[in-house]
């Protein structure tokens, strides 16, 4: 029998199908909470320009780097030094509520290819490994982190968003969501479901949560699963209940071209995020910090496009509560030359690493010699950097 | 009834089974030659045609003024012809006999990853892959790499079309420069892979030869304004000279296609892809060395793959991205082509949000490197919900009336595990059997 004449695929109910009307779906069981703090990381895929956009005023050698790139007209002055990207400048209140910080040239130890994809990777595992090689077996920093909080249970943390978040792999438990999952399923289907699943270890280890899924994110039906916003919504949602630590991505950053217009829009998507998570956190925003962190920045130079190509130093952008607000941290290299990575980059003056540690440390309570040895191995810890209120 | 190794190989090496079909007799690489009868079936305009259209709409743009509203409708219209493609993509999945050319197309056009950004783009997107990428699957890796480097989805997609010589005619004028995408993309992704033995200084090199490699009115056009003056040194050879010509750049590509990183890079694509992740020096080295030994031929690699124990072995440990899984579901419910390209716009849109939620909006991978290949990537809790949730309605929808039994003895015979054969059985409805089928890893895994 072929299907040719027949109406194709999905009719109205095909991704429609209700999860409130299913009453299969087992009741989420909320875990006691590891203390009060909450962290969000977001992932800046494809390597954010941090000199466009913490740019360095100060420094004469900018303006002349940048002839079409180094200011705007909603351009924000921060600290006399360094000045605002005027996209964000919806975030001003937040600076001036001492809710929002900088950190101004850091990376992770990747160096030199300069790609993408292996340093999201690095990014992701907080490796060593200068070269970025991937191994078999990776695991991420946060899913190792997870497992130095005692009382750490499957909803503490949580990865939103459809894609894999290699930051959260490893052998701890996690929980993820992303907009437009839902089920519905017989009881007898489901338990053979499970049954079909069981031998498969990849499969069981996904399905019990798909069933799950759509029982706590009923009222988030509709949204966009590539829309920052609605990730940051679910994230804070999940975060005022027992849910600690959340992490999602938000890509658009590698501005080879048209850089005003193409950052412009991957900012605006960064500050929708976080005023989603301010307003959805209420009273908790105060218990909460924010880390934007990405694979490398750009080169100091505008490039031949009016964009600027894959560099080494970048720039983090942090917000919350609980913050140190309303500083540029890091070590200014200056532009020169000579100050520049191979005449070409910013120059990295410290590790992102050390800066997600002591989050981490002022957070949760983590020992710095842990995070030293099984989070970020490798990774000298050195003084605190200061950065949680 | 289908033999285990049939099964085997439709699972591994093309869409799977669909029962009503005749099998195409002949090995894998029979399927390789001769004409497709599948090209007459779903024509696609050229190129060229593509960029008359363009023009067209340009020239109405400037009559029009500032008409925004049909500028709009133009915009929509050209915007349409990207999901028109994925479905004719589909349709070739399902339809297809010759399962293994189907792979392969997928294989070398996600190694050679588009993505388009404005309506242009969106437009040019199926003479990309009908050009650029279907003829060139089976025979020298250097024509393919050519082609896909030099086409215009590729030379807007990875921003050429914005690379100037800075000491060009051009470039002096216009006060523009280099823009270094492109010519890293190749070196990383393309050929020599990005443990390869090339630096910076041969990605800015090569970014230079690049320069003068752009679009016109009326296709991709070498302007010798544009290019950056003198010779190149790339990978310790000299390219180019006094007077810059596109012939430079093909002869860097055909001697980056017969580099032995790249011979490396793409024999282990090719096993990680069709085999699993686990490494194989071995059959890599052997891949590579038959690939070399032929003068750059692709299927050269894929004799040695598919003379490998490891081609047939029973075990699956990779997983279906969505667009594969999709095919797979709809060949095992009999669908054909017909079907799927007159599915109506609302249905595509629909089959698009449902492939969203399963983690692969077509032809919007993240990155220039395409769609991951590792088995964790795709059966995220989410995306494991929105394929039961499509497949329970397919299963609805489609095969309410099919018993999941015979169903599963049409499309996994004697492969099938036990534990599947008992849920099907005890499934409350007959669509429930269906979808438990549908849904398991049986047909997720290949």
């Amino acid at each position: 029998m072929t299907l040719s004449r027949r109406k194709f695929l999905i009719n109205s109910t095909m991704l429609g199908c209700s999860a409130a009307a299913s009453p299969l779906l087992t009741p989420v069981t909320l875990a006691a909470a590891p203390g009060d703090n909450r962290l969000v990381v977001i992932i800046l895929r494809g390597a954010m320009d941090g000199l466009g956009v913490v740019r360095p005023l100060g420094d004469a050698d900018y303006a002349s780097y940048r002839p079409s790139l180094a200011a705007d007209d909603d351009m924000q002055d921060l600290d006399g030094f360094f000045a605002l990207n005027g996209a964000l400048k919806e975030l001003m209140p937040l600076w001036r509520a001492k809710e929002l910080s900088f950190v101004q040239a850091v990376s992770t130890p990747y160096r030199d290819k300069r790609s993408h994809f292996d340093g999201q990777d690095l990014l992701e595992t907080g490796s060593n490994d200068a070269t970025g090689a991937p191994k078999s077996g990776q695991t991420g920093w946060l899913n190792r982190a997870l497992a130095l909080l005692l009382e750490a249970r499957q909803e503490t943390a949580f990865s939103v968003g459809t894609s894999r978040m290699l930051l959260l792999d490893g052998a701890q438990p996690y929980s993820s969501w992303s907009p437009g999952a839902d089920l519905e399923m017989s009881p007898q289907t489901e338990a053979l479901l499970a049954r079909i699943y069981a031998d498969d270890p990849l499969f069981a280890s996904s399905a019990e949560m798909a069933l799950d899924l759509s029982a706590k994110t009923e009222s988030m039906a509709g949204g966009r699963a590539g829309n920052a916003k609605a990730l940051a919504a679910f994230a804070a949602a999940r975060l005022n209940e027992e849910t600690r630590i959340a992490s999602f991505s938000i890509g658009g950053w590698d501005t080879h071209n048209g850089q005003k217009r193409n950052l412009a829009r991957a900012l605006t998507q960064l500050s929708d995020a976080i005023l989603a998570l301010k307003s959805g956190l209420g009273a908790n925003w105060q218990r909460t910090t924010v880390m934007a962190v990405t694979e490398f920045g750009r080169t100091a130079r505008e490039n031949g496009s009016a964009g600027t190509d894959h560099g080494t130093g970048g720039a983090m952008v942090m917000a919350g509560g609980a913050l140190n607000g309303g500083h540029v941290f890091g070590q200014w290299p200056g532009l020169g030359e000579l100050d520049l990575y191979q005449n070409r980059d910013l120059e990295p003056t410290d590790d992102v690493r050390r800066y997600l540690g002591w989050a981490l440390r002022d957070l949760f309570g983590m020992e710095a010699s842990a995070l030293g040895s099984t989070v970020f191995p490798g990774v000298e810890m050195g003084g605190n950097v200061g950065i949680i209120a | 009834m289908l033999t285990r190794s049939e099964i085997i190989q439709a699972a591994r090496f093309e869409y799977g089974i669909r029962p009503d079909e005749t099998r195409f007799q002949g090995g894998l690489l029979e399927q390789l030659t001769g004409t497709d009868p599948l090209d007459a079936l779903v024509p696609v305009e050229s190129t060229e045609a593509r960029f008359a259209e363009l023009r067209k709409f340009r020239e109405l743009r400037q009559s029009m003024g500032g008409d925004a509203d049909t500028i709009k409708q133009v915009q929509r219209r050209l915007r349409r012809h990207a999901a028109t493609d994925a479905m004719r993509n589909l349709a070739r999945m399902v339809q297809n006999p010759r399962g293994f050319r189907e792979r392969l197309f997928a294989f070398w056009l996600d190694h050679f990853t588009v993505s388009p950004k404005r309506a242009n783009e969106d437009y040019m997107l199926g003479a990309y892959l009908e050009e650029a990428i279907r003829p060139h699957i089976s025979g020298q890796f250097s024509e393919l790499l050519k082609a896909a480097v030099t086409h215009p989805s590729m030379l807007f997609y990875l921003d050429q079309i914005a690379s100037t010589g800075p000491n060009s005619v051009a470039g002096q004028r216009q006060e523009r420069g280099l823009n270094e995408n492109l010519a890293r993309e190749v070196l990383e992704l393309h050929t020599l892979g990005v443990g390869g033995p090339y630096t910076q200084d041969d990605v800015r090199q090569f970014a230079e030869l690049l320069t003068g490699l752009g679009i016109g009115p009326e296709g991709m056009r070498f302007a010798p304004n544009r290019a950056e003056p003198g010779a190149e040194v790339i990978l310790g050879h000299r390219y180019g000279g006094a007077r810059a010509r596109i012939e430079h750049i093909y002869e860097f590509l055909d001697d980056l296609a017969m580099n032995p990183a790249t011979a490396t890079h793409l024999a282990r694509k090719l096993v990680v892809h069709f085999i699993g992740p686990q490494a194989r020096p071995e059959l890599v080295a052997d891949m590579a060395e038959a690939y070399l030994a032929s003068g750059g031929n692709l299927t050269a690699l894929y004799e040695v793959l598919l003379d490998n124990p490891a081609a047939m072995a029973a075990d699956f440990p990779k997983v279906r991205p969505p667009v594969e899984y999709v095919a797979t579901v709809l060949r095992a419910l009999n669908f054909d082509a017909e079907a799927i390209l007159n599915a109506n716009a609302g249905d595509t849109r629909k089959l698009a949000k449902a492939l969203e939620a399963m983690g692969q909006r077509p032809f919007k991978p993240n990155g220039p490197d395409g769609w991951p290949e590792d088995a964790e990537s795709w059966i995220t809790p989410p995306q494991l919900a929105a394929r039961i949730a499509w497949a329970g309605q397919a299963a609805r929808t489609y095969a309410s009336e099919q018993d999941p039994r015979a169903l599963m003895q049409a499309v996994l015979g004697n492969t099938a595990p036990e534990f599947l054969s008992f849920a099907v059985s005890g499934a409350e409805t007959k669509w429930e059997g269906v979808v438990l089928l549908l849904v398991s890893p049986s047909l997720m895994r290949r």
